[in-house]
């Protein structure tokens, strides 16, 4: 299985993501300029953490535009597994591939903490090896993480089962609904302010994060065989 | 040439922490009459094009696809003349 973690001038959990899967999964993985405009090789396409333009505008609106956004579309489509961390989850937000948007957190405060998430989905390519109702601690690292979405698209979240993890007993930003993470239709594509890349050893904290890429790796595996 | 002054601002429905904050920071010098802070942004668009209708549209257009997020902002412009 072959992985993409995405490059944006501004990016600074690269490296993290490319160190997860490399630890945890042993599986191939690039890092990808944001001017590339083909991914078509790549089975998991994650779009890291980070700062991408100074977050200048809005946190993911230029980074969104880039040409290598047009390919995760197109990979999108085709079912591949996407994942967008923090800044990531912004950008994807941005491009429309998820639904709402981030705002700055209500806390006033750049919030930088393991948080308790409850997984409200583990019927996703990324939770898989996760049980439903589980608590596993996630760091967040964020001044926008607060997640808005209307009224309707809250509804359609819900009952579409699109909400993947909630904080759990804490609410470091003011998000709607303590979401911290949700996927598209589909289930292919999530995006999540925590950063479980930063969670895959004891040493770090916390290894909850762990679950999270070696869902994906048998979620592909699981689609090979098919 | 045609400037643009565009004001970008959070939906009213949307909660505004800077806002907030500031609005805190004026009572706290005594200015209780504030009722409301709401932060936006103000960008200046240089276009080159003597057509007004161009300009609007193309500046409308600059709007939607980046200068604000339609999902929580709201933005509007005057053109003048630069």
């Amino acid at each position: 299985m072959k992985f993409a973690v995405l490059v944006f001038p501004g990016s600074n959990c690269d490296i993290d993501a490319v160190k997860a899967v490399e630890d945890v999964l042993q599986q191939p993985v690039d890092t990808v300029w944001h001017h590339t405009d083909d991914l078509s090789d790549y089975d998991c396409i994650i779009v890291p953490g980070g700062f991408s333009y100074g977050d200048y505008l809005r946190c993911g609106a230029m980074a969104s535009l880039s040409p290598v956004m047009e390919a995760v579309k197109r990979e999108a489509e085709k079912g591949k597994f996407i994942i967008g961390i923090c800044n990531g989850f912004q950008i994807l937000t941005e491009t429309g591939l998820l639904p709402g948007a981030l705002r700055h957190n209500n806390t006033m405060q750049f919030r930088c903490e393991i948080t308790p998430l409850v997984v409200e989905n583990a019927d996703t390519p990324f939770t898989l090896d996760y049980q439903k109702g589980d608590v596993v601690n996630i760091p967040i690292a964020h001044g926008e993480g607060n997640y808005y979405a209307d009224e309707a698209t809250l509804a359609r979240l819900n009952a579409n089962n699109q909400v993947v993890f909630r904080y759990h007993e804490c609410d470091p930003n003011g998000s709607i609904e303590r979401i911290a993470g949700i996927c598209n239709e589909a289930r292919n594509v999530l995006g999540m302010m925590p950063h479980p890349e930063r969670a895959v050893h004891d040493l770090l904290g916390s290894a909850d994060g762990k679950a999270l890429f070696t869902s994906i790796l048998k979620a592909w595996e699981g689609r090979q065989r098919a | 040439m045609i400037l643009a002054r565009i004001h970008v601002t959070l939906k009213a429905s949307v909660l505004d922490p800077q806002g907030t904050a500031v609005t805190k920071s004026l009572h706290a010098l005594g200015y209780d009459e504030v009722t409301d802070v709401r932060i936006g942004k103000f960008l200046e668009v240089k276009v080159d094009t003597t057509d007004r209708a161009v300009a609007e549209e193309r500046i409308t257009e600059m709007c939607e696809k980046l200068l604000s997020n339609t999902v929580i902002e709201k933005y509007e412009f005057q053109l003048v003349e630069a």
